[in-house]
């Protein structure tokens, strides 16, 4: 009895629900440890963009799907994340690597101090709230020259380990990829305990939450901070790979990406924001493919890419809302639960 | 001099402002009849101002005629969107409607770039050019023409609400859904009719920003998400709020662009607005005019 | 149960305002340590009011609400709970997209100890903690029978199953004061002696006060030790079961004033 309670405890508490999903990850994290052997130096920068975008909607996530709390601001905290890293690896010389941590728990503090006013309002203000800080942040951006070098941006010195600079999209890899494997352990644990449980109780019933005994303004509070460091983390890493950041790098469109990727993923779901990050990361790389191949009969088409990205992202975005509104992890399950 | 500038930034800030006003008015009908946020309101203005700007240039319409027609698009369009995007969201979380209007911006704003161009289009001249000399100070009738004709619409608007049957319907609405609906009031078709009328009020915000500026390009979308921090300072659920936060982040927006640009270097204008915003969420969270309750859960 | 002469909580003369109504108007009662105190009233008498009230959802304009003889008039929600109350709600307030366990392991959140940082490392500590309280969870779900549906989203629950998800929830608190409104409402009969087995064993058992609304007057006067009678955000009366079944004011109350139907 007792035994057959310890199992089941067991079972619940896991991340994985079969042996086969398990083995099924971990050869799949195998296999990403080959791709800067085979990959072109192309597909690494998508690779690698993809694991930035990953760590930058689980933040989004755990405040907006999670924790109920909608932020328009994940672009700000990310240009937060990487100027302030690249100010003070500029500033202080010391290693871009340990930067990039510092950069997540200054934009932990700034993401709270952006979330105090608006957190005890409805959630609608917390969306222009955040909106805001977003202008705010961009007018900084160009015009705090001091530090963040205005228009021209700052250059980044790359991160070195242990002697061996990280200077190219395959080297960088070995920074992104693992970070980002990282915070998708650390999240999906979270919501293994009762802080993860918390900020569902609040989305759900924010009174019910309370009488539990948790304390709603801190825990939303902790949500901010939270999604704020791994925006911070993303924003880093992406200075890490551009090498060089200019306001220009985070306009309102990265938030609204992001907002995307975990709607498109589905709200509420680790699993969720790694396959909205992957298929919004990768879709404009097959748009283009698809009208290099027919630029032959429709040469106009090349021109109209850009355009041509945006209407279908729109597209996605409307139709995933109203027939798919669990995201891309609904279909999962169900073609998982079918084998 | 220096009271000529003034003068200037106040008439271009009550200009603007009262554009600001306009479209801000179309954001509240919609919040107040289906509390959805519309973040696409920048982008219905900026169909209508493409739309009367094609009939015009390619179709040789006259003015008046392509601006009725626009109207009838933005009607339509406006049906359209509440039709086959935000009512089978009827009852989604509020961050389905919130994406679900920043992917229609997209849409939108894509179809126009495919269809027109990223270039900045000229807009016919539709005032004369010579600026009229109010006191030593010039100003463009563009200027005067537009800021009466908001003053005309929002009147116009004021009273739909007041005595129609439809403008009561939709005040009905707003204030109670359920009690609408007991009623016998089609609440379906309040909403339809809450996207159309601020489909139309934006297209005439579009087509008159563009008379003015003188232009049109995508630029003007940016509009749509200067209205938030108008419709915050005025209330979310006042039309009234709405006129007057337009207006005074208009003017606001101009006079610190004025002053304070040459000391940082230029993009106040675009900041101020939002600075603003922040202020009045610390504050007074129901901005000027807006009811208290709305702001709390 | 023997009830033992420590006050637990007292209420005195609450004064409740919406605008221009008044829900509560000088209310006053005590609760003693360990009994069951049923509030009733016809509807729109401000029970549920009273409830929010202790529980710190509304705070009153007047008045005083002390617990183990400490105020907790101006305590936030969260820091009653930590006090010890507990209760469950009128209109099911689950997290609906939590699946039954989940929902009982909130009630833990107090007694777990887990932060960002250790449960996000998780191995180590987090999980021997977490383990831990998942057992505690596991002996509630056993002894209130929810076994069969551990694992189910209570969103996608039948009412009745719900309600007792959400005792579930408030007795993994192991709270000392439990307050519950309308605990029965909506159920059918094999439900309802169920339930009232739950109360009386959380009562019994657990130790566990109780302060409950309730529309069903048998089993009110069956089980509670102390009734209080609210009418129109008064207290009309107080007392034993059998003191209220004769009370003239109640007898009013619920069946209008004896002349002037026929």
């Amino acid at each position: 009895m007792r035994e057959r309670i310890a199992l089941m405890i067991k079972a619940d508490m896991g991340l994985f629900h079969s042996k086969k999903s398990l083995a099924a990850t971990v050869s799949f994290l195998v296999c990403l440890m080959f791709v800067p052997v085979y990959g072109s130096s192309y597909v690494l920068d998508v690779v690698n963009r993809i694991g930035i975008a990953v760590i930058a909607a689980l933040g989004l996530n755990i405040l907006t799907g999670f924790t109920g709390l909608i932020s328009l601001g994940n672009a700000a905290f990310m240009a937060i994340g990487a100027y302030s890293a690249s100010w003070l690896a500029m500033r202080t010389g010391i290693n871009f690597i340990f930067c990039i941590p510092v950069a997540g728990i200054i934009t932990a503090a700034l993401g709270m101090v952006v979330g105090i006013p608006s957190l005890r309002l409805r959630g609608l203000y917390l969306a222009m709230a955040t909106l805001a800080a977003h202008f705010i942040v961009e007018f900084l951006a160009v015009h705090w020259e001091s530090v963040t070098g205005g228009v021209a941006g700052l250059t980044i010195s790359s991160p070195t380990v242990a002697g061996f600079a990280l200077d190219s999209d395959r080297t960088v890899y070995y920074l992104i990829i693992p970070t980002a494997i990282l915070s998708v352990l650390f999240v999906s644990n979270i919501f293994r305990t009762r802080v993860g449980r918390a900020f569902i109780a609040i989305r759900d019933q924010e009174m019910s939450a309370a009488v539990m005994g948790i304390d709603v303004f801190k825990y939303k509070l902790i949500s901010f901070a939270l999604s704020s460091f791994f925006a911070g983390v993303a924003g880093a890493l992406m200075a890490c790979q551009t090498r060089i950041i200019t306001p220009e790098n985070f306009p309102i469109s990265i938030a609204i990406d992001s907002l995307a990727m975990i709607i498109i993923g589905g709200l509420c779901s680790v699993i969720g924001t790694i396959f909205g990050a992957v298929f919004l990361t990768a879709l404009p790389e097959f748009l283009r493919l698809a009208t290099t191949a027919l630029a032959g009969s429709f040469p106009e088409l090349i021109g109209k890419l850009a355009s041509l990205k945006e209407l279908v992202f729109g597209l996605l975005v409307i139709l995933f809302l109203i027939f798919e509104p669990h995201g891309i992890s609904a279909i999962w399950q169900r073609t998982k639960n079918r084998f | 001099m220096d009271f000529t500038f003034l003068m200037q930034l106040l008439i271009n800030g009550l200009v603007v402002g009262s554009i600001y006003a306009l479209v801000a008015t179309g954001f509240v009908i919609i919040f107040k009849s289906s509390s959805a946020l519309n973040l696409a309101q920048g982008e219905f203005l900026m169909v209508g101002a493409y739309i009367c700007l094609y009939l015009v240039l390619q179709h040789k319409v006259p003015f008046i005629a392509a601006f009725v027609i626009t109207m009838l698009f933005s009607a339509l369009l406006g049906i359209v969107i509440e039709r086959t995007t935000l009512r089978p969201l009827l009852g989604s979380p509020v961050i389905s409607v919130i994406m679900a209007t920043l992917g229609l911006a997209s849409v939108l704003r894509a179809l126009l770039q495919i269809f027109f161009g990223v270039d900045t289009i000229p807009f016919p001249e539709i005032f004369p050019p010579e600026p009229v000399h109010i006191g030593p100070v010039p100003v463009s009738i563009g200027y005067l023409y537009s800021l009466c004709c908001v003053a005309v619409l929002l009147t116009a608007l004021t009273a739909f609400f007041k005595y129609t049957k439809s403008g009561l319907a939709m005040r009905a609405t707003a204030s109670s859904r359920q009690t609408a609906l007991s009623m016998g009031i089609s609440v379906k078709k309040v909403f339809a009719m809450s996207w159309c009328i601020a489909a139309m009020v934006s297209a005439i915000g579009g087509i008159l920003l563009g008379a003015i500026r003188g232009g049109v390009d995508m630029s003007l979308a940016n509009m749509g998400l200067k209205v938030l921090p108008v419709v915050i300072l005025g209330g979310m659920d006042s039309i009234a709020g709405a006129v007057l936060g337009g207006l005074i982040i208009g003017l606001l927006e101009n006079l610190c662009g004025g002053y304070l640009d040459p000391l940082v270097g230029g993009g106040v204008k675009e900041v101020v607005p939002y600075i603003a915003l922040v202020l009045i969420l610390m504050v007074r969270p129901s901005g000027l005019l807006g009811s208290r309750r709305i702001e709390r859960m | 149960m023997a009830l033992s002469l420590n006050t637990q909580l007292s209420c005195h003369d609450i004064r409740l305002t919406f605008g221009g109504v008044t829900a509560l108007d000088g209310v006053s009662f005590e609760v003693m340590d360990g009994e069951i105190f049923a509030i009733i009233g016809p509807n729109g008498a401000g029970k549920s009011s009273m409830l929010n009230c202790i529980s710190g959802l509304y705070r009153p304009q007047q008045g005083e609400i002390k617990f183990d003889g400490l105020t907790i008039r101006d305590l936030p929600p969260h820091q009653r709970a930590k006090r010890g109350i507990a209760r469950s709600f009128q209109n099911i307030a689950l997290f609906r997209e939590l699946s039954v366990i989940d929902n009982i392991m909130t009630g833990r959140h107090l007694s777990q100890r887990a932060g960002v940082i250790s449960g996000g490392l998780f191995w180590g500590w987090a999980k021997c903690d977490e383990e831990h309280h998942r057992a505690v969870v596991e002996e509630i779900i056993e002894s209130l029978g929810l076994q069969d549906i551990r694992r189910c989203a209570v969103g996608s629950l039948p009412y009745g199953r719900q309600k007792r998800v959400e005792l579930a929830r408030a007795l993994a608190m192991e709270p000392r004061l439990l307050l519950l409104d309308e605990p029965m409402a909506g159920m059918n009969a094999a439900e309802r002696d169920d339930m009232v087995g739950f109360i009386l064993e959380a009562n019994c058992r657990r130790k566990i006060t109780v302060v409950m609304i309730e529309h069903d007057m048998g089993m009110v006067m069956d089980i509670s030790d102390t009734v209080c009678v609210l009418d129109f955000g008064k207290r009309i009366a107080l007392g034993s079961p059998e003191q209220i079944m004769n009370d003239p004011h109640v007898i009013k109350a619920y069946l209008g004033e004896d002349d002037g139907f026929f």
